[in-house]
């Protein structure tokens, strides 16, 4: 069906979708929409779910975790300082092995408190163990949202998966979604080593120098192998509900010179800057990076980089820039740009573009 | 009665709404409280009425902590100051949310390690701040963001929670009645140790009443008796007159809930609950202040 | 790509505005996305939505800085905030007034939306409603077409009355 939802709206209606057993969630701007929509769903009857409104977001992510143990499918959605207090357990929901899905709504992180756009609250987390996937559309939200839980599922994966959008720039915007019957596209949910009290077993018992880090290969190895499950994923949805989608979305790159690397809305934002760059002769590209783990493998020889961090690791540098120095040979110009919500636009990154100096750092509007 | 000091530490510039009584109770908190005082502020409306930097609406230190910190954040500070012999009030303002929810465990805490500070915990038994979701402290039946269809738990009982801990000091309040909000955090701040106040803040747009009738609708929380004034002193249970009065002679219930948007539509079942729930906290009230238990 | 800026107070609907003007553009076949720009005031305080329509899919997320029209739903805004900033040569304005003003080299449509939400009695919380009335307005300067302002409108709003409004609206607005 054709019509027009904000994207919190369209994460709710795509996990409605997916029918979770349970929903265990928590408000906090600019996320709370999401929660306050599953919470009607339950309430008018059309989402047969049980909604806990737990009292923290440590608690939704270890109700999540229990009933995903217990072998209910869940969902839960979150924000920045949300997404922080969860931490230990996004660690724990990961080593569990319990395919949880989540919504989060990139915030940035207090003092002092700011509740617009920024990606440091996911890359925060990126060291759990969960996939993270950044949307850039209103659409791309739900379908991404649909797409997480049978990835997550899938029994080369099971690890939980985070899908990420912009606060307020998306999460808050208009636009039209096509909304999907998703039919057989989300199988059953089936864990094979949900709990069983007839085979009782223990859980994430004492593990001992000798066998600790097996467990931890096992993350990697399914993390490695999610790459293929993502990818049958994306092209399964392309055959079924006819939209493309795939680690990395490039907007005219493969003749250009220099390209632009950005997430979620800048990254979009991007495509226009590379109209705009075009118009004026300079052969520009852009990579709209869409998973961030698995991190994309990006070929970009031959191309100078300029990539657009939406966040930072103090003493170290823009995550992206720093992750395409660590996987590719580029020395990109790194730009720090859009924190807290920080207003960005297409002729500002043009103007990134044009100014550019490989190997440099610069913080947009910074001029110390 | 007393007039109250003139001295503002809350200037009218907040970006609170229109009749909101968490923000007046402050008024009357920072009279008692003076100059010498830091606010501990979770995440909550006071974090946001303040204003955005590099304004403030605020006259006195207030510093600013995660939304579940609060009670934590002033056991240090409280500490830091006692060792640097200074006696700064430290007043945590926090919201239902904060204290009942997410900030239970800092509070309980704090409250047990005999630290000797101040916790305010003003109620408007939701989630003001992210637009009126329901928290632990939202009364059954109340109509909420995430209970549209009334909520059906019940509303935790922190004040005994809280009793539990043996504190020193303990009371509750409503702008409704300054005088006696003031007397209180007067009467908290002279004594050592852990002291704790409850503050009933009716709020015009989530509890779905016209701005003007704040005050009215505070004072039917207390003479329904849904709302009890008292303060526990030491051990000792005193219940302000009006609540006696209310206890005795009670105006109807459905008074106060006639009025709010929030309550419209109660079942019958969730409006027996609240009565049941608060004649047994009478009962309870009454036994301990005649010193039978 | 046509950008429209709308003024508003917090509480009055400009934001409800801004999707239901979207809503109505994807009705008549048109890409568009809707979007507020939250501050951190509440009720009472002045705030601005934005809205782009066009024929192709929408990249831009940044702010509107040069909007081809304007639209003020309350003339009180106009004190404190310059609700002509970076308007394009020749770019309309929408305001809701009983006494337009004119403004130089910009077409001027009054309406009194105000006016119109009390005459059928759309008021809810003391508080006349602007946003379903508005979209009278921009149907009848051809923003968006009669049929998708009140089919927008019907799917959001149950009360008759919002349909009525902008009907009202639409007859009062002058071209
Ligand atoms: C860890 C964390 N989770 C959620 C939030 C979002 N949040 C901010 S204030 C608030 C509700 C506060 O409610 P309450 O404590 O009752 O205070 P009120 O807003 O009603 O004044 C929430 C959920 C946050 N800031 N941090
Ligand atoms: S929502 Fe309620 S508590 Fe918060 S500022 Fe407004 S009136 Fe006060
Ligand atoms: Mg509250």
């Amino acid at each position: 069906m054709l019509t027009t939802a904000t994207g919190n709206k369209a994460v709710a209606a795509a996990a409605k979708e997916a029918r979770p057993g349970v929903v265990a969630a928590y408000p906090i701007t600019p996320q709370t929409e999401i929660v306050e929509q599953l919470a009607n769903y339950v309430a008018d009857g059309s989402l047969d779910a049980d909604y806990i409104p737990v009292e923290s977001e440590h608690s939704a992510m270890a109700a999540c975790i229990g009933a995903s143990a217990a072998g209910v499918r869940t969902f839960t959605a979150t924000s920045s300082h949300g997404l922080l207090y969860m931490h230990e357990m996004l660690h724990w929901a990961a080593g569990a092995r319990t395919p949880v899905v989540m919504a989060n709504v990139n915030r940035a992180l207090g003092p002092g408190w700011n509740t617009w756009a920024e990606h440091t609250d996911a890359f925060s987390q990126r060291d759990t163990g969960w996939l993270q996937v950044f949307v850039s559309t209103v659409q791309e939200a739900y379908d991404a949202t649909l797409m997480a839980f049978r990835i997550a599922e899938d029994e080369r994966v099971i690890l939980p998966v985070m899908v990420n959008l912009d606060g307020f720039s998306l999460s808050h915007i208009t636009q039209s979604l096509e909304t999907v019957e998703v039919g057989d596209f989300i199988p059953q949910f089936h864990l094979s080593h949900a709990i069983d009290t007839e085979h009782p077993r223990g859980y994430g018992t004492m593990t001992g120098p000798d066998i600790y880090y097996r467990f931890r290969w096992d993350i990697e190895r399914s993390m490695r192998a999610s790459r293929e499950v993502i990818a049958e994923t994306e092209a399964e949805f392309a055959r079924r509900f006819g939209r493309v989608y795939g680690p990395v979305e490039e907007y005219r790159s493969e003749d250009a010179d220099v390209v632009i690397v950005a997430l979620g809305t800048l990254g979009k934002e991007a495509e226009v800057a590379v109209d705009s760059l075009r118009d004026d002769g300079v052969k520009a590209g852009s990579m709209r990076l869409r998973w961030f783990r698995p991190f994309p493998r990006l070929d970009l020889s031959g191309r100078e980089v300029v990539v657009i961090d939406r966040d930072y690791s103090f003493g170290f540098g823009g995550v992206i820039a720093q992750s395409i120095r660590a996987t590719t040979r580029a020395e990109p110009c790194s730009v720090i740009a859009g924190l807290g919500g920080q207003e960005v636009t297409y002729d500002d990154i043009a103007r990134f573009v044009r100014e550019r100096e490989a190997g440099k750092e610069t913080w947009f509007g910074v001029s110390d | 009665m007393n007039p109250l000091p003139s001295e503002e530490y809350v200037h009218k510039c907040t970006t609170a709404c229109a009749g909101c009584t968490s923000s007046l109770s402050l008024r009357y908190v920072l009279k008692a409280a003076g100059p010498d005082t830091v606010l501990v502020v979770p995440a909550c409306c006071t974090a946001v009425l303040q204003g955005v930097y590099p304004a403030t609406a605020m006259n006195v230190t207030v510093y600013n902590i995660a939304f579940a910190a609060a009670a934590a954040t002033a056991a240090g500070m409280a500490a830091a100051f006692r060792r640097q012999g200074r006696s700064t009030n430290v007043i945590c303002y926090a919201g239902d949310g904060g204290t009942v929810d997410i900030g239970i465990q800092a509070l309980s805490g704090a409250l047990e390690r005999s630290t000797d500070f101040l916790y305010i915990c003003y109620d408007n038994e939701a989630y003001g701040n992210t637009g009126m979701q329901r928290s632990g402290s939202t009364p059954i039946g109340a109509v909420t963001t995430t209970t549209p269809a009334g909520k059906i738990d019940q509303k935790k009982d922190i004040d005994r929670i809280v009793a539990a801990h043996n504190i020193p000091y303990m009371a509750t309040a409503s702008a409704a009645y300054p005088q006696d909000l003031y007397a209180k955090v007067k009467k908290a701040l002279s004594i050592p140790g852990p002291k704790f106040i409850h503050l009933l803040s009716p709020c015009p747009p989530g509890w779905r009443y016209s701005a003007e009738r704040s005050v009215e609708v505070g004072k039917l929380a207390v003479k329904t008796g849904l709302w009890v004034l008292y303060e526990r002193e030491h051990g000792q249970l005193k219940i302000n007159p009006v609540s006696k009065t209310a206890m005795k002679r009670p105006v109807p219930i459905e008074d106060y809930l006639s009025v709010q948007g929030r309550f419209r539509g109660i079942s019958k079942e969730a409006e027996r609950a609240l009565k049941a729930s608060m004649e047994q906290q009478h009962r309870r009230l009454l036994a301990e202040e005649a010193g039978a238990c | 790509m046509f950008e429209i800026r709308i003024h508003s107070r917090g509480g009055q609907g400009g934001v409800t505005a801004a999707k239901l003007i979207a809503q109505a553009a994807f009705h008549d076949g048109k890409c568009a996305t809707a979007f507020p720009f939250y501050g951190a005031e509440r009720r009472g305080a002045p705030v601005v939505s934005f809205v782009r329509i066009s024929d192709e899919p929408i990249k831009v997320y940044s702010q509107v800085r040069n909007p081809d029209m304007v639209v003020v739903l309350d003339a009180s805004v106009m004190d404190a905030t310059d609700v002509f900033a970076g308007l394009k040569e020749g770019g309309a304005v929408v305001i809701n007034t009983t006494e337009p003003p004119s403004i130089k080299g910009h077409p001027v449509h009054a309406v009194d939306l105000t006016g119109i939400a009390l005459r059928v009695n759309l008021v809810v919380a003391g508080s006349p409603i602007l946003n379903t009335p508005v979209l009278g307005s921009l149907a009848r300067i051809g923003l968006i077409s009669k049929d998708a302002a009140l089919k927008a409108i019907a799917e959001t709003f149950a009360d008759p009355r919002n349909v009525e409004a902008a009907k009202t609206a639409y007859e009062e607005t002058k071209q």
